[in-house]
């Protein structure tokens, strides 16, 4: 009997599995918005359908009993629901839920210029930008000169951002701080960076407000990140008119590792000889660079390790201000030595580890002296003359150890928190006397991403630091919010302290003194894609502590900077250029240093632009690039002391504004030639192409009745080159490794 | 004698339901390649991608249903405001194929696909990587099917929209497309259901190129 039903049952089954059920419905999100393709799936079945434009679905299926139907979508949470199919019509309605992730949340970018390949879509500037802005040299400095809130200074190395001195930038090579990114040189003249920018996959370039992991800078973090391993292996060489190079890097068989090794000399004697300087070199600048790393996959992360050395020279003669028979003589040597090691590895469950470690030892001999026509040593008798007359060596050795976990938490929120310590060791002499510095300063620090919706995001965060040499401790909030306004654009608002150690040359005088001190506010909007960028920022910084050297070595300055700054970037509008504007407009006093008052700083320039573009002609294999970069004139002052605790503004002027136009070709004969051996690119540049008169500032004499232009050493920059590399293309072993 | 009916009986019934699920998805197959072909706006095409996936979840071991789906989501992609995104998608649907069929010279031709698609993004600053990437995907395809066209053809195609200035062009992408055409004469599918397209792709080439 019962098989006989079973029998029964089963014939049944057969005639209903004819009849068709409907399963139809709305799809919407939680705010009760239709969403159209979402994918509606009856699991272990083939039924299915996709909502439509109005968030409506509906299908019919054959199929009877328990199952289980699907709703997804990409971005939202995937809804379940088991349902029973009997013979009657179903009506399911599906909420789904946007799942907050890092491709569509808003990134906080407050007072930030990212720019590689990391963000996508939010990238400003790419790491070939950098080589490709004419006037900037291939010098990563050079290129970040051209965005909005760094100064054109033209006679210090540094970028001066928003009112900021050179030395309130910091740089950071994979998380730690390098001591010492310039070649040293004389005063007024402005030095390259000392690292290529082919090592860096990505920059940023934080004018404010940056993250908590970053500390002892007053006004802007430039933060390199190292490539991880290369493309291919190569051979490369270089020549032109200021040095020649040779190098290679080889990439393991299954990609696993690499290595690289290259030297470069530069001298500039051919180029002197043929373009004139206004010094007198008698040591024409000449460098001897060596450079090697090696980068190993580990189970989940990578292990970097980086180390370079430089050795440099240069001697130079100019007529001395308070006399017309005397010169200053000025030498240099010096060599660096810096070391950089980084290891990030996933551990999983959500945790990440970045360690990281630099040592670097910088010494330079410096003699200063007076001389006569025959440029022999001799002094005046007249102390303000004859203060040139000096000797300083210097060791700087800082070594740096860095740890910082980060955990995910739910939805892509994160923490990450960590500590460092860095030893900073300074000894030298000055003409007889020792001088040295001795700082062990220890730093811990903690911030949280919080993502509430895909379109508001926090970051919180703290750093608490010790000094020992100032036997202080320190500790900075810093807060960014970031709110998405539509597709492509959100606002973003900053605050933060920010603390940093005054400079050596104060802490040699007095030991006595306190940090430095800068509290940054932000306010960001911006819109950007793939084919345009539009940012506008508005900041307002508020400077404390800073150092007064007179009458006495104190924390007694203070100042301020405010102003507004503009970004636009078009890669679409006109076919094959690619061109950028920015325009900075700046308003700072400070009180510091010598200063009898509040006064605009010498590097302070009310208005910047510059305009950046650039065209490569696929035909002619060839990338042009021009750059104009323009600002208003800056302060210049003669203080004079006045007797009693008093210095004075004797005389005071704003110079002529900057102007230069620079234009670069480069030119690539073997691109796309796929039998060629080779890979070659010629760099022609000129930088001031106009031959305008640039001047940075004056130097006054010690009675004050003469000032003298600061100028560069020489009105114009040429530049020839030739590039070439030997690719071996490690893809097909890599495929015949792994089969 | 009544275990051996009911044995039998079950054995028979299995079979039968073996034999009718394999036939339904024949026959769902088909219709949806049909569907496949007829599709015109980027939502029909996108409900075909959504019904391979239904099917190849259904079905759990056939790769062909996956590797449909992210054929369409990855030509898809190139047209994506979220090129990468929708690559990843694509991505994500291909390796459940993988999965199911290793070392598959179809699903690597589709990897190919996959890395054009992101190049498209900034191929300037891409082209480096994923250009390299998709280069080692075709040689992985043709090292594992010497006689499937479709290697041949992507790497027609990509030659063919490289400027001549980068070694593309016709003159040097004729000579691949015309070796494709005579691989793909040959060409001889596993079953009705396996993959067949690329003859439109190497007849534009050819009809550009004369």
């Amino acid at each position: 009997m019962k098989k006989q039903l079973l029998f029964l049952s089963c014939i049944l089954l057969s005639v209903s599995l004819m009849a068709q059920v409907k399963i139809s419905g709305t799809t919407k999100d939680k705010r009760g918005r239709k969403l159209a393709g979402v994918s509606i799936s009856l699991k272990d079945s083939y039924d299915g359908t996709v909502s439509d434009s109005l968030g409506n679905y509906s299908f019919k299926t054959t199929e009877k009993g328990q199952f289980v139907i699907e709703a997804k979508l990409l971005d939202y949470t995937t809804v379940t629901q088991p349902i029973i199919i009997a013979n009657d019509a179903i009506a399911l309605n599906f909420m789904l839920k946007e799942e907050v992730s890092e491709l569509k949340a808003v990134t906080v970018t407050a007072g930030s210029f990212e720019a590689g390949d990391k963000k996508r879509a939010a990238t400003v500037m790419s790491s070939l930008d950098v080589v490709t802005t004419a006037g900037s040299n291939g010098d990563v400095t050079g290129a970040l000169k051209t965005l909005p809130g760094a100064q054109q200074v033209g006679e210090q190395e540094g970028l001066f951002v928003r009112g900021g001195a050179g030395y309130e930038t910091k740089q950071f090579i994979d998380g730690t701080f390098v001591n010492n990114p310039f070649f040293a040189g004389a005063q007024d003249i402005a030095t390259r960076g000392r690292f290529s920018p082919f090592l860096f996959k990505g920059t940023v370039f934080s004018t404010g407000g940056y993250s908590a992991l970053y500390g002892q800078a007053l006004s802007s973090a430039v933060i390199l990140e190292s490539i991880d391993l290369p493309e291919r292996s190569e051979i490369d060489a270089s020549i032109s008119t200021v040095f020649v190079g040779a190098g290679t890097q080889q990439l393991g068989k299954k990609k696993k590792w690499s290595y690289g090794v290259n030297y470069g000399y530069t001298n500039v004697y051919p180029y002197f000889q043929i373009v004139k300087q206004k010094p007198d070199y008698f040591t024409v600048p000449a460098f001897h660079s060596g450079e090697a790393n090696f980068r190993i996959k580990t189970k989940k992360g990578m292990l970097k390790f980086y180390t370079s050395f430089n050795q440099q020279e240069l001697g130079l003669r100019r007529p001395n201000i308070d006399s017309s028979t005397l010169k200053n003589a000025f030498g240099l040597t010096g060599t660096n030595w810096y070391n950089n090691i980084s290891w990030k590895e996933n551990l999983g469950k959500g945790w990440k580890m970045n360690w990281a470690g630099s040592y670097s030892t910088n010494y330079n001999d410096i003699f200063s002296q007076i001389q006569n026509q025959n440029n022999e040593f001799t002094t005046a008798g007249l102390w303000y003359i004859d203060s040139n007359n000096f000797s300083l060596k210097n060791t700087a050795n800082v070594s740096q150890i860095k740890a910082v976990f980060e955990k995910r938490l739910k939805g892509i929120s994160t923490i990450r928190f960590g500590n460092e310590y860095w030893h900073t060791f300074n000894t030298g002499k000055y003409k007889s006397y020792s001088i040295s510095l001795n700082e062990n300063l220890y730093a811990g620090f903690a911030e949280t991403d919080v993502y509430l919706t895909n379109d508001i995001a926090a970051k919180l965060g703290a750093r608490l630091e010790h000094s020992s040499l100032l036997d202080k401790w320190n500790i900075a909030p810093r807060l960014s919010l970031a709110y998405k306004t539509g597709k492509d654009a959100q606002m973003s608002v900053a605050y933060g302290d920010f603390y940093q150690t005054p400079e050596n040359n104060y802490l040699f005088v007095s030991k006595n003194l306190g940090y430095v001190k800068a509290t940054h506010y932000i306010l960001n909007y911006s819109k950007i894609n793939n084919n345009y960028s539009f940012r506008v920022e508005a900041f307002y910084k508020k400077y404390q502590d800073l150092i007064k050297t007179f009458p006495t070595y104190k924390n007694a300055g203070n100042g301020y900077a405010q102003g507004i700054e503009l970004f636009w970037r078009d890669k679409k509008t006109f076919k094959n250029v690619d061109y950028w504007f920015s325009y900075s407009y700046l308003d700072t006093k400070r009180d510091y240093n010598n200063y009898p008052m509040q006064l605009q700083p010498t590097f302070a320039a009310n208005h910047t632009a510059s305009l950046v573009a650039k065209r490569f002609v696929m035909k002619w294999k060839t990338g042009f690039n021009v750059t104009y970069s323009y600002a208003t004139g800056r302060p210049y002052y003669n203080l004079q002391y006045a007797g009693g605790t008093k210095y004075e503004l004797k005389d005071q002027g704003t110079t002529i504004p900057y102007n230069s136009l620079s234009f670069s070709v480069n030119y690539l004969p073997n691109l796309g030639k796929p039998k060629a051996k080779s890979f070659i690119v010629w760099v022609a540049s000129i930088t001031n192409v106009l031959n305008q008169n640039q001047v940075f500032g004056y130097n006054y004499s010690y009675n004050g009745n003469i000032k003298q232009p600061i100028t560069p050493p020489a009105p114009q920059f040429f530049f020839i080159g030739c590039f070439i590399s030997w690719g071996v293309d490690r893809s097909q072993d890599a495929i015949n490794n792994n089969l | 004698m009544k275990k051996v009916i009911i044995l039998s009986f079950v054995l028979v019934n299995t079979f039968f339901a073996a034999f009718s699920q394999s036939e339904k998805f024949t026959a769902a197959m088909t219709a949806t390649l049909d569907q496949m072909k007829a599709a015109k706006t980027s939502e029909e095409t996108a409900a075909v991608a959504a019904k391979f996936e239904r099917i190849a979840d259904a079905e759990k071991t056939q790769w062909l249903p996956y590797y449909y789906a992210a054929l369409i989501k990855a030509r898809m992609a190139f047209t994506a405001t979220d090129k990468d995104k929708a690559a990843d998608e694509a991505t994500a649907l291909l390796d459940k194929a993988d999965a199911l069929s290793k070392n598959n010279s179809e699903i690597y031709v589709v990897r190919a696909t996959i890395c054009y698609a992101h190049m498209m993004v900034d191929p300037m600053t891409r082209w480096m990587k994923y250009g390299a990437d998709a280069k080692a995907q075709l040689e992985s395809a043709k090292k594992a099917d010497a006689t499937n066209p479709r290697p041949v053809i992507l790497e027609a195609n990509s030659l063919k929209n490289t400027p001549e200035q980068f070694g593309g062009g016709c003159e040097t992408a004729k000579p691949i497309a015309e070796k494709a055409a005579k691989l793909l004469a040959d060409f001889k599918p596993a079953s009705p259901l396996h993959p067949v397209w690329g003859k439109e792709v190497v007849d534009e080439i050819l009809n550009s190129c004369k």
